[in-house]
C-alpha cells in the first residue's frame, strides 16, 4: 500500500528534457520541489545569491531497475544463474547512467545543474534521521555565521518495489487496508509516500537586506537517539527534547511525521498524551510515510499555517487531533523515526 | 603558550587521534611504512567471480573479513578498527563513551545481491514478480536485514559502540565524503557545540554490482595485469581509478580541550572550503573553475596564503580527466609557487578508497607532517607533460613540510579541501 505521487509536469521546473533523461522519479520529484522552494523564497535565477547558498539534501537511494533484478533473482532461484553469469547479465543489462539515478548524492548534484545551486552541498543518509539533522545543522550554520542562506530538503518516491522490500523485512509497511495513523494501533505500519519538501532558510539580516518576505521563524531544532532497545526510550527522548525547544504555552501546535510503526507510534502516543493542550497533525494519514521527505514537509507545512495564520483542518477520526480556530504563532514539528531517531523543531511567527 | 584561538577568533581545532585501514594494511604504522616504502595495495579481486568484467583488480581489504558477507558489514567493521586505533592513541572519553557525536562518510546503502539472491530462493512461487516476492520478504524471518540495509545502520552501531553523543549524521558527497565529515566536525567544534567529535569514513565496496556500475561509467582502470601498475595518476597512460576499499577515523578536538586533558597534539585542521560544481554528473568542469573556488576558499577559511601551502596531497584519482582538471586549478591558484609544491597521490598505491579517501589522506597528510616525509605516488614511469606537477615519483621524498593541502574532487560535482598543519598557527 502506497501513496504515489500527484501527477505533476516536471517541465515546469526541469525544463530540459535531457536533464530529466538522466535521473529517476526521486531525483525529479526532488529538483521540482527544489525549483519551487528557489521560487518562492524570489532566489530562482538569482546566481549572486545561488552561487555561494548552500544545501543540505536528506536522501536514501535511488530506483533500481527491477525488471533486470527480478530475472537475475528468477534465474537464481531456477538454478540457472551460476556465480559467474551474475557479472554478465549486469554489465549487459545495466544501464550506464542508472547508476547516477541512485546516488545519494546525486539529488543534490541534479539540483545543483538544474538550479544552480552552488555553495557547498551535503547530503545525510539515514532515513527519517536525515533530515532532522539537516535542518538543525543547517540552523546551526546558520546561527554561527557559518552559513547566510541554505536550501534544505528531501525527495521521496514510494512508487518503488525495491524500496518496499527493505520495509518489509521489518513488518513496517502497513498491508491490506488503509487506516489514519492513530487508528493503526492495532495494525501497524506505515504506507510509504512520495513527496518531495525542501525549505529555504536565511539569517534574518541577510533575508532583510535582500527584501525577502518570511514565512516563519525557525527557531530551533533539537535530535536524539534514543536507545530503542529499552521500552519507552521514545516517550523518555521527547520528553528530554520538549524543553530545549522554549514553547511558551502548552496550547501550540504540533506537526508529526508519526509513521504508525510500533512501538514507536505508541510511544510518541503516549509523550503526546502528557500535553493534551496540543492541536496534533499527522501528516502520515495524508500524505504518507515520505521517510526522509518527511520532517521537511512538517517544517513546510508549519510555516506555511503560521504564515497564513491559520492552522489547516484536523485529518482524524480517533479524536487525536483537535481543531483550532485562533491563528497558532508556535509549531512544533516533531520526528520519530520508524525504528531510530527522534527530533522536534519549532517554527514560529515572525516578530 | 598559543592562543586557543585562531586568527578570526574561532577555536582552533586539533587532531588527537588517528586510525586507519587500506589494503596495504591495519594501522598508521604498517601503511605509513608501505607507504612510503611505494608498495601497492592493488590486486586481482579473489572475493568473487571476475567472468565479463572489465576491470579485475583492487585495492580490497581482504584481511579483514565478516560473515555473512556485505560490503555494508564489511565497512562497518572497517570503520570499528579505525576507530578503535584513533580513540586508543587519543584517550579521550572512556571505553563506549565518546564525549561527542560521530559523523559518519560511509557508501550508499541497500540490499546486496547474496542477500538478495537468498530471498529469492525462499519465494515459492515459479517466476516470481515483485508482489510474490515482497511477501517472502515480510513475516519476520529477514528481519536482519532491515537492520542491516538501512541507510542510518552503520552509524547507528557506531554510535552503540563508542557512546557519540546525540544524533550521529551519515554522509555521502561522493569521492569527498570523508573530508566532509571533517569539515562537518570542525564546523561543530568552531561552533562551539562540542569539545570533540569522532570523524570516520569508510568503503568496503568492491562488490560485483559496484564494479559494474563505475566499469559502465567507464571511470575505472582496466589495466589488469599487473594490478600494481594501474593506478598511475599524473601519468600519460593513465586510464581511469582503482576501486578500494579502507576507512579512517580522527578523534578532533577543540585546542583548548585537548591542552586542558594534556592530550598529544598530531596536528591542524586549519582550513576547509568546499564548493560545487553544476557543470555534468560524472565530469567536474574542464576549465576547472570550481575547484579554483574551492581551493581558494579552503586558504581563506584557513587565513593563509597560497605561498604558506608546502605540500598537496592530491585527488589524483588516475583518471584523464580529473588528474588535468586538478593541475589547471592548482596551477590557475598558486601560479608561479605551484612548482615549488612537491604533489603526491596516494591513491596509486592504495586505490581509490571512494567514500573513505578523505579522511584516509588527511590522515597521511599527517603523518606526512609528523615524519616529515612525503609518500611517492608510485607507477610513475611516463610523466604527463600537460600536468607539470613536482610530482613525488615513485619513491619518498623528505622535505620540509609545514602545511599541507589536501584535495577531494568528486563525482555529481563534489569538491572539498582541507588544510592541515602541525602547530596551531
Amino acid at each position: 500500500m502506497i501513496h504515489p505521487i500527484a501527477p505533476v509536469s516536471f517541465d515546469a521546473q526541469i525544463p530540459k528534457k535531457g536533464d530529466q533523461r538522466q535521473m529517476e522519479t526521486w531525483q525529479r520529484i526532488g529538483t521540482y520541489a527544489a525549483g519551487l522552494a528557489l521560487d518562492s523564497a524570489g532566489v530562482k535565477g538569482n546566481q549572486e545569491i545561488l552561487s555561494r547558498m548552500d544545501m543540505i539534501i536528506a536522501a536514501g537511494g535511488g530506483e533500481r531497475d527491477l525488471n533486470v533484478d527480478l530475472a537475475i533473482m528468477n534465474a537464481d532461484a531456477q538454478g540457472k544463474l551460476p556465480p559467474a553469469l551474475l557479472n554478465e547479465k549486469l554489465m549487459n543489462e545495466l544501464r550506464p547512467t542508472l547508476f547516477l539515478a541512485q546516488l545519494s548524492n546525486l539529488l543534490a548534484g541534479n539540483i545543483a545543474i538544474v538550479h544552480g545551486v552552488c555553495g557547498t552541498s551535503r547530503t545525510f543518509m539515514g532515513e527519517e534521521a536525515s533530515s532532522i539533522d539537516a535542518a538543525r545543522i543547517a540552523v546551526a550554520r546558520i546561527g554561527a555565521g557559518q552559513s547566510d542562506i541554505a536550501l534544505v530538503g528531501a525527495a521521496h518516491n514510494g512508487d518503488r518495489g525495491d524500496l518496499l522490500m527493505l520495509y518489509s523485512f521489518g513488518d513496517f509497511a502497513l498491508k491490506d487496508r488503509y487506516a489514519p495513523v492513530w487508528a493503526r494501533r492495532n495494525h501497524p505500519g506505515f504506507a510509504i509516500g512520495s513527496a518531495g519538501a525542501f525549505l529555504v532558510m536565511e539569517s534574518r539580516e541577510h533575508a532583510e537586506a535582500r527584501g525577502a518576505k518570511p514565512y516563519a521563524k525557525l527557531t530551533k531544532v533539537v535530535a536524539d537517539l534514543a536507545k530503542r532497545k529499552q521500552p519507552g526510550a521514545v516517550t523518555k527522548s521527547l520528553r528530554a527534547m520538549w524543553p530545549q525547544l522554549g514553547v511558551s504555552n502548552d496550547n501550540a501546535v504540533l506537526i508529526t511525521g508519526a509513521t504508525g510503526a510500533e512501538p514507536a507510534t505508541s510511544e510518541e502516543r503516549e509523550f503526546l498524551g502528557q500535553h493534551p493542550g496540543l492541536a496534533v497533525r499527522a501528516t502520515g494519514t495524508t500524505f504518507g510515510h515520505t521517510m526522509e521527505a518527511q520532517f521537511p514537509l512538517g517544517l513546510a507545512l508549519a510555516a506555511l499555517s503560521i504564515s497564513r495564520g491559520a492552522l489547516y483542518p484536523a485529518n482524524d477520526p480517533t479524536g487525536l487531533e483537535v481543531e483550532k480556530t485562533e491563528a497558532p504563532t508556535q509549531i512544533v514539528v516533531l520526528g520519530v523515526g520508524h525504528w531510530q531517531g527522534e527530533g522536534m523543531a519549532l517554527v514560529e511567527a515572525v516578530k | 603558550m598559543t592562543a586557543p584561538r585562531d586568527k578570526f577568533g574561532r577555536p582552533i581545532v586539533v587532531v588527537t587521534g588517528m586510525g586507519i585501514v587500506t589494503s596495504l594494511g591495519g594501522g598508521k604504522a604498517d601503511n605509513w611504512k608501505r607507504l612510503t616504502a611505494g608498495e601497492s595495495g592493488i590486486k586481482t579481486v579473489t572475493r568473487f567471480p571476475l567472468d565479463s568484467l572489465k576491470t579485475t583488480m583492487a585495492g580490497a581489504v581482504d584481511f579483514v573479513t565478516v560473515d555473512p558477507f556485505s560490503s555494508t558489514s564489511l565497512s562497518q567493521r572497517l570503520a570499528e578498527i579505525a576507530t578503535e586505533e584513533a580513540l586508543e592513541q587519543s584517550g579521550i572519553g572512556n571505553k563506549g563513551d565518546f564525549p561527542g557525536p560521530l559523523f559518519l562518510a560511509v557508501a550508499p546503502i541497500e540490499t546486496e545481491w547474496p542477500q538478495r539472491l537468498e530471498i529469492a530462493r525462499e519465494v515459492p512461487a515459479k517466476d516470481f514478480g515483485i508482489i510474490d516476492y515482497l511477501a517472502t520478504c515480510s513475516g519476520g524471518k529477514f528481519a536482519h536485514f532491515h537492520r542491516r540495509f538501512t541507510f542510518g545502520s552503520v552509524a547507528l552501531n557506531l554510535a552503540e559502540t563508542f557512546g557519540t553523543k546525540g544524533s550521529p549524521i551519515s554522509l555521502s558527497t561522493a569521492c569527498a565524503s570523508g573530508a566532509t565529515a571533517i569539515q562537518l566536525g570542525v564546523e561543530a567544534i568552531r561552533r562551539g557545540e562540542t569539545d570533540a567529535t569522532l570523524c570516520v569514513a569508510t568503503d568496503g565496496s568492491v562488490n560485483p554490482e559496484a564494479m559494474v556500475r563505475f566499469s559502465l561509467l567507464s571511470a575505472l582502470s582496466t589495466q589488469n595485469d599487473p594490478p600494481q601498475g594501474a593506478s598511475k595518476p599524473f601519468s600519460k597512460n593513465r586510464d581511469g581509478f582503482v576501486m578500494a576499499e579502507g576507512a579512517g577515523a580522527l578523534v578532533l578536538e577543540s585546542y583548548e580541550a585537548a591542552m586542558a586533558r594534556g592530550a598529544r597534539i598530531l596536528g591542524v585542521v586549519a582550513g576547509c572550503g568546499e564548493l560545487t560544481d553544476s557543470f555534468h554528473r560524472t565530469r567536474s568542469a574542464p576549465d576547472g573553475k570550481p575547484a579554483i573556488g574551492c581551493v581558494r576558499k579552503t586558504l581563506a577559511d584557513a587565513g593563509m596564503e597560497p605561498e604558506q601551502i608546502d605540500h598537496i596531497n592530491a585527488h589524483g584519482t588516475s583518471t584523464p580527466e580529473n588528474d588535468k582538471m586538478e593541475y589547471l586549478a592548482t596551477s590557475a591558484v598558486f601560479g608561479e609557487h605551484t612548482k615549488n609544491i612537491p604533489v603526491s597521490s596516494n591513491k596509486s598505491m592504495v586505490g581509490h578508497t571512494i567514500s573513505a579517501a578523505g579522511a584516509v589522506e588527511a590522515i597521511f597528510s599527517l603523518l606526512t607532517l609528523e615524519h616529515q616525509r612525503i609518500p611517492p605516488t608510485i607507477n610513475y614511469e611516463v610523466p604527463d607533460p600537460a600536468i607539470p606537477f613536482d610530482v613525488v615519483g615513485n619513491k619518498a621524498r623528505d622535505a620540509k613540510v609545514t602545511a599541507v593541502m589536501s584535495n577531494s574532487f568528486g563525482f555529481g560535482g563534489q569538491n572539498a579541501s582541507l588544510i592541515l598543519t602541525r602547530e596551531p598557527a
